[in-house]
This record gives C-alpha cells, structure tokens and sequence, in this order.
C-alpha cells in the first residue's frame, strides 16, 4: 500500500531542460511544487575531463533509470521490434542538459507552417504521401517572447541576424525576427573555424557562429566557457553549461516552492472517476508513495511521457491517459541528424580544445530558405561545422582508405592525421508520418515488470532526398576549404533511439489528432501538462531543447495565470 | 555518488607484487602518482617495457587475466600498435593492463568474450599456422590478425562464438582506450599515447592565449591525468552499458 504523503498544488515529473525549467514560473507564481525526479543530484566535482568516462563508458549517464527501459526498434509493422544500443539521455537534476551539446536554436518561422507555406509556395501536392504534419496552432512570433525569456534566464550565448527586422549579416540572415540580442557574444572561433566561414562566403554563402546555452563571458555569476575540451557528453567543471541544474531549479528552490525529490520513480498518474488527476504513485528505494496534486507536468522526455500516459490507465481512460482520441504515441518523428559528411585535411584543425557548440553554422538550405520549384523533396537541413576532439575518438578516425586500421603503416597515419579530420552535423527537417508511431511493447518490460516503448517509424523518401541533397553541399563546403578527402554516410533507413525525438503527445487545435492544446494542456484532462518535445509537431533542422524550453515555460506560465480556472 | 570506488592500487596486486618494490611497480602501472604531473623518470618506466627477464619486482601483476592469456594479448596489441620510429606503442602504453583492470570492473561484461577469444584465437594460430601465436614470425602474426579481422578465422574448429572480427573490433578498441584513454586507468603510460597524436594534454581551462600558442606549433604537452589534480570525484560505474555482446 502507498505511503500517501500531504497535498501539493503541482508535481512536475521530471526535472530536466523543460522541467526544470518550468518550475521556475510556477515557483513565482507562489505555488507549491513537488519536483519528482528519477537521477540525482551531480555537481562540478562529478564532471572530470576523462574521455573514457564520460565518452566510452556513458558515464555519468550509466547511472540511471532510463537504462533499464531503452524503447524497442523496427522499421514497420511487419518486422519484431528489438532494443539495440542504450538509451541516449539521463537522469538527474537537470536531466541530458547536464551533458548535452547545448546548442539553443529557435526553430524557423516557416517550421511552424510547414502545410499553409508549401502549399502557398509549391501546392498542396508537395506534401509527402502519408505525412501527418499539421501547421502549428500559432506562428513563430507568439513564441517569440518566450525564447527571449528562456535566452535570457538561463544565458544563450549567440550573434542575432535580424532584431525586429534589422539585419545583421554577421548573424543568422534566415532567422525569425527577435525582440533583442542575446545577452551573451557567440563562442569564440578557432582558425579552421575562420576558414570555414571564408569558404563558405566564397561560396556565396551566409555562414555565422550558432547559439549555445554556455556562457561565452561570465553570466549570472557564473563562469565563462573554459573551451577545455570535453563538453561533449560531459558535464560543465566550471557550471559555464546553463542547465536548469545551475539556472532555473536553484531559482526556484529559493523561492521555497519548490521540492525536489531524487531517485522517484514515477509508474503511474492517478485519476479519479471524472477523469482530473489527482496525484502520481512513485518507488523510492522500492518503497511506494502517492503524491497527491492538484495539476500534474509531464515532462519526462518523449519517450517516457508517452510510456506514461499509456500506463496509466483508469475507467476514465482505459487505453491510457488523454487517450479516448487514440492519439498518444501518435506523430512520432526522430530528426534526421545522420547521413553526416566527413573530411580529411592537409593541415591540422587545432580542435582539441573545442566544444560541439562552438561552430559555423549555413542555413542557405535549410527550411525554406531556398527554392523548392524544382526539387523532389520539401524542408532542408542546417550545416554545422564543429570543433571537437578527445584523443581516443581522435585514434579512432577512419583512415580514408589511406591505411590499414592497425599496424606501423596506421601509426604514421593517425600520427600525421589525427588532428586533421572533421565530421559536419546536419540536421534535417523530418516529418510526421501515419506509420511511424510509438506504442508499449507486446513483451520487452523493465525490471518492474512495466512495457518499454516500441518505436515503429523509418525515414521516409523525403528525408533520404532531403539528405542527399545536404550532402552534396556540404561536401563542397569541405572542398572548398580544402579537404583532401571527403566520406559520405549511409541516408538512413530505421529511426532509432534518439536525443532528438518529437511527437507523441503532439500540440493542436484538433482534439481528434492532437493530445494537447494550443498551452501545452490535455485536451481531455484538464489539470494535466505535458512538456518536452513530444509536443512539437515538427523538427526544423535544428536542436530542440530551446524550443521546448520556451513552451515549457509558456505552459508553466498559462497554468500559473489561470490557476484557478483551470484547477476547478 | 554511491558507486564502488576504484582501485587505484590493487590489493590483490600489493600482496602479489614483491614488498615495496613490488607495490610500487603496481602502483606505475594503473598510472597513479602521488605527485601531480612529473617527468617520466627512468626508474618509473613502465613494467612492461623492461626485459622479460628482469626481476620479479617489475613484473606487472594481473588480476584478471592468466599469464598465457596475457602474453598473447600483449603480443597482439604489440602488432596492432608496434614500437617503432614512431615512438612507443600499446605495449609501453600498457593498454594490457589497462584492459586487465577493466575487466575487473567496467567492462567486467567482456571477460568471457576475453577467455573465450583468446582461447579461440590460439586455436586457430596452431590449426592454421602449426605454433602459437607468439611463436610465429613476424609476417605470419600479420596474416593471422589479417584472417581474425576480417572474419577469415570464424568457425567451429577454433570455437570463436560468431565472427572473429568481432572479437578483434572490441580487443582493437580496448587497445585504443588503454592507449589513448587517461592514464589514471592504468594504460596511457608515460602519456606515450597522447604524444603519439599529438593531443596537448589535460587542462581545465584553454585561455584564447592557449589556443593561440597551439595554432602557432608553441604549446607544449600538458602530462597530466585528469585526476591528478584534487577537482574531481572518482566515482565509476561497475558495468559500461555500450560493452555488451561483443564477440557475438
């Protein structure tokens, strides 16, 4: 029998980048806040520049729960789904934002209208066959002033290219319109950087430094980036990585409405027989509680968000949560980041004391940002040259076909080479489509005995075009700065598990194809919020976090505004 | 954190070892200094570069491996990185003992890939080349790792479970953590590995200076393990989740 602890008037479930983000607005709003989380706490002393920790061991992020539920994978229907490799993310106070790359983009104007707009532009015929993408319920600028929040809360460091409509070539010439600067300069470039930036121009292209949430000068009494070389994965020695773990949880703590509570695992979210929540049951040291709340977040990453909801079961809901519609699980993309380009140059790259964060970016060809007339395929990808190298990754390189992978002859190579070589980030727009979906596996548990996530979805003709198509840019981008060689990677087929997974619980007007409305909310419960990207409809063709920080706190923000309306 | 903590001096290998002599040598080898970042000096060369012959206090001492498996691991990782004009290799660098100290803890889920591999690659050595590994000449051990790499070795004669290249992709990249990875784990010694590819070492913050003199060819090596300096925990997980099924 659960241990059934005092009332609270909000549990968040999960705290990590939308979480712990979220509870900041409530906390000022002066509501109580329990913060249920499955990790622990970590500190700077937890985050040591040691490559075989942190990259080839997966720590700190072995230590967590999510391992003992990584979602199973196939392509379609037809095929038995298995579970390959680990889970990406982790769990902790401020969850994969502890060691995640940090790079905060807004998405494009034109992700959120991605049917009215190709339909405009092209006709309604260029939208994929079987695509379920939807246009978002509301333009770029109603969320707008909530990236700006975001940027400014938590410290985006970044060079703007259009402030209310004022450009700034030295920025981004594509992004939305934003309302400021952002408070902090761009991270530094190193040479090859510059070179790259070069040839992009000579190419005629608009090259310029991406955003990060790392502090490129002291911010908020915290630290500026020490570029040591090992973000990648890691943990910030300096707290120079604006997690919510450093910014907005601390915040919130010391409002005193806000509890966290480590190593909860939540298995279920509670409802009565008119269909309101009232609390969540979780494990804490195989002891079992129920928290009850007046309004419950979800915010579990997407994966876990929709796993939970179709756990919890109830007369009101018996095939899961906010589920009468059938639509959880449903809308499941994972952004196309494969299909990457690497490079050999003749000369060294000097990135060893680099981050993923720290790098030229080219969106000539992402989004809409180019003509479509006479192309196969609609959306595009962001090119992103990065300077990053630890020396066991570095060991590993690929030898181009130059040598052996083992031996005298390889020795000399890696020798020479090691420092020369450099892989490109493409991310891709990647839409939703009827067959790619998540539901509870038929027979693969946890160790409690509860289903894992099934994922059924493969990239489809547009994304493999769309690929192709980056590719083919970005190796002229390499050349152009001199590479000597340069590799291609597989399109992609299956989606796997991924740190960029969207959908699920997807945001609409239309409660008959959409699991929440347009604040984030159930269109079936009304005191239940779902936060994370498995609200986001589309991809864009670039990192979410920001973006779902920046509905995470607009969410917050509504619930807190309408508090009592909406608890009634 | 709540996570065993590491040897960094073995028990087991203090009581093995010969006295102090002994303790010392052990300590070398999983690359742990009292003091932080020193020059090499002669007398803290690594064990295994001395003589085979050379007195029992400057043997390493394996924990997990037994002496056959061992030799035949150090002459494999001898081929797959070699001492040559180029310096040191896996050997020096003691990528084996490296290994050997995993095995005991985080990658503890490899050790019957390791018994069974070994096993089965020196079956293969004398049914296909009539001697052990060690005991063929140097063109010979080539053609061998040739045939293990590529899955040439696969088969139920020598009991290899699945393809051999399996078993030698996950003994390859072991060789590159106990080459490459911070010595602090045992391997890496001397830092013979980061000088190889010319990695500037550990450093906790890289001023725009710093980057400046490294674009210039004018910063020099930083010899250091990361946890010589007193900053970080030591904390490691008991099991890596990525070092499953190998050898499958």
């Amino acid at each position: 029998m659960a241990t059934r602890l005092p009332g609270t008037d909000v549990v968040i479930v999960g705290l990590g980048a939308a979480g712990g983000v979220a509870a900041l607005p409530l906390a000022n709003a002066g509501l109580d806040i329990v913060g249920l989380e499955a990790g622990s706490r970590l500190t700077k002393r937890d985050f040591a520049p040691d490559e075989i920790r942190n990259n080839v061991r997966d720590w700190p992020f072995a230590v967590r729960k999510c391992a003992t539920e990584v979602p199973t994978t196939r392509r379609s229907r037809a095929d038995t789904a298995v579970q390959r490799g680990g889970h990406p993310m982790m769990n902790g106070v401020g969850g994969t934002t502890l060691h995640y790359w940090a790079q905060s983009w807004r998405l494009n104007p034109w992700d959120f209208k991605v049917v009215s707009e190709t339909t405009r532009r092209y006709g309604r015929s260029r939208l994929p066959a079987g695509t379920t993408v939807e246009d978002w319920p509301f333009g770029y600028e109603e969320l707008e002033p909530f990236y700006d929040r975001i940027e400014h809360e938590i410290g985006v460091s970044g060079q703007a290219g259009n402030v209310r409509g004022q450009k700034n070539p030295r920025g981004n010439p594509f992004e939305g319109p934003r309302d400021r600067d952002y408070p902090m300069p761009a991270l530094r470039w190193t040479g090859f950087l510059d070179r790259m930036a070069d040839s992009a121009r000579t190419l005629g292209w608009q090259p310029f430094p991406g955003p990060a949430a790392i502090n490129s000068e002291a911010y908020q009494g915290r630290s500026g980036c020490m570029y040591h070389g090992h973000c990648n994965k890691g943990g910030c020695h300096v707290d120079a990585k604006n997690s919510p773990a450093v910014t907005t949880i601390p915040r919130a703590e010391a409002t005193g409405r806000l509890k966290v509570v480590t190593h909860a695992t939540v298995t279920k979210i509670e409802t009565d027989n008119q269909g309101k929540v009232t609390g969540v049951t979780y494990l804490q040291d195989r002891e079992e509680f129920f928290q009850p709340a007046r309004f419950v977040f979800v915010s579990t990453y997407t994966y876990e968000n929709v796993r939970l909801l179709l756990l919890s079961k109830s007369r009101a809901f018996p095939i899961g949560l906010s589920n009468n519609h059938a639509q959880v699980g449903k809308h499941y993309l994972s952004h196309h980041q494969g299909a990457g380009v690497t490079a050999l140059f003749p000369y060294d790259l000097h990135a060893w004391y680099g981050l993923p964060a720290q790098g030229v970016a080219v969106d000539d060809f992402a989004d809409d940002n180019f003509d479509h007339g006479g192309l196969d395929f609609i959306g595009g990808g962001n090119m992103w040259a990065y300077s990053d190298r630890r020396p066991i990754s570095a060991a590993s390189m690929g030898t181009f076909g130059r040598a052996p992978s083992w031996g005298s002859a390889w020795k000399s190579f890696i020798r020479e080479n090691a420092d020369r070589t450099n892989s490109a980030y493409i991310q891709k727009t990647t839409l939703p489509y009827a067959a790619n979906y998540l539901d509870l596996d038929p027979t693969v548990t946890d160790p409690l005995g509860f289903p894992v996530i099934r994922i059924t979805a493969e990239y489809k003709d547009n994304e493999l075009a769309l690929a192709a198509y980056l590719q083919d840019k970005m190796a002229r981008w390499y050349r152009e700065a001199g590479a000597i060689e340069v590799l291609r990677g597989g399109l992609g087929g299956q989606m796997g598990v991924t740190t960029h997974a969207y959908g699920g619980t997807r945001m609409g007007d239309d409660p008959e194809t959409n699991v929440v409305n347009r604040y984030g909310l159930s269109h079936e419960v009304p005191n239940l919020g779902v936060l994370g990207a498995s609200v986001m409809g589309t991809s864009g063709a670039r990192n979410p976090t920001l973006t779902a920080q920046a509905l995470a706190w607009r969410t917050a923000e509504h619930v807190a505004k309408n508090w009592s309306s909406i608890v009634e | 954190m709540t996570d065993e903590q590491p040897r960094t001096i073995s028990r087991r290998a203090l009581l093995r070892g010969a006295g102090a002599a002994g303790a010392a040598a052990a300590a070398s080898a999983v690359g742990v200094s009292a003091e932080p970042a020193v020059a090499p000096s002669p007398a803290a060369a690594p064990p295994a570069m001395q003589p085979a012959g050379a007195t029992a206090p400057g043997r390493v001492v394996y924990e997990q491996l037994s002496a056959d498996e061992a030799d035949l691991l150090e002459a494999i990782a001898d081929q797959l990185i070699p001492e040559d004009e180029h310096g040191p290799g896996a050997v020096a660098a003691g990528a084996v003992v490296y290994i050997d100290r995993a095995l005991g803890g985080a990658l503890s889920g490899s050790r019957e890939a390791y018994r069974g591999g070994l096993a089965a690659f020196e079956r293969y050595c004398r049914s296909s080349r009539g001697a052990r590994f060690r005991e063929l000449p140097h063109v010979d051990q080539v053609s061998v790792l040739i045939d293990v790499e590529t899955g040439a070795a696969t088969g139920a004669r020598t009991g290899f479970a699945g393809s051999s290249g399996a078993f030698f992709g996950m003994v390859r990249s072991h060789v590159l953590q106990g080459t490459f990875g911070d010595p602090y784990y045992g391997g890496n010694q001397n830092f013979v590995g980061w000088d190889l590819i010319k990695y500037p070492g550990v450093r906790t913050a890289v001023s725009p200076g710093l980057q400046t003199a490294l674009e210039a060819g004018e910063l020099e090596p930083n010899h250091r393990s990361a946890y010589d300096a007193d900053n970080f925990e030591k904390a490691v997980v008991s099991r890596a989740t990525k070092e499953t099924h190998h050898g499958d």
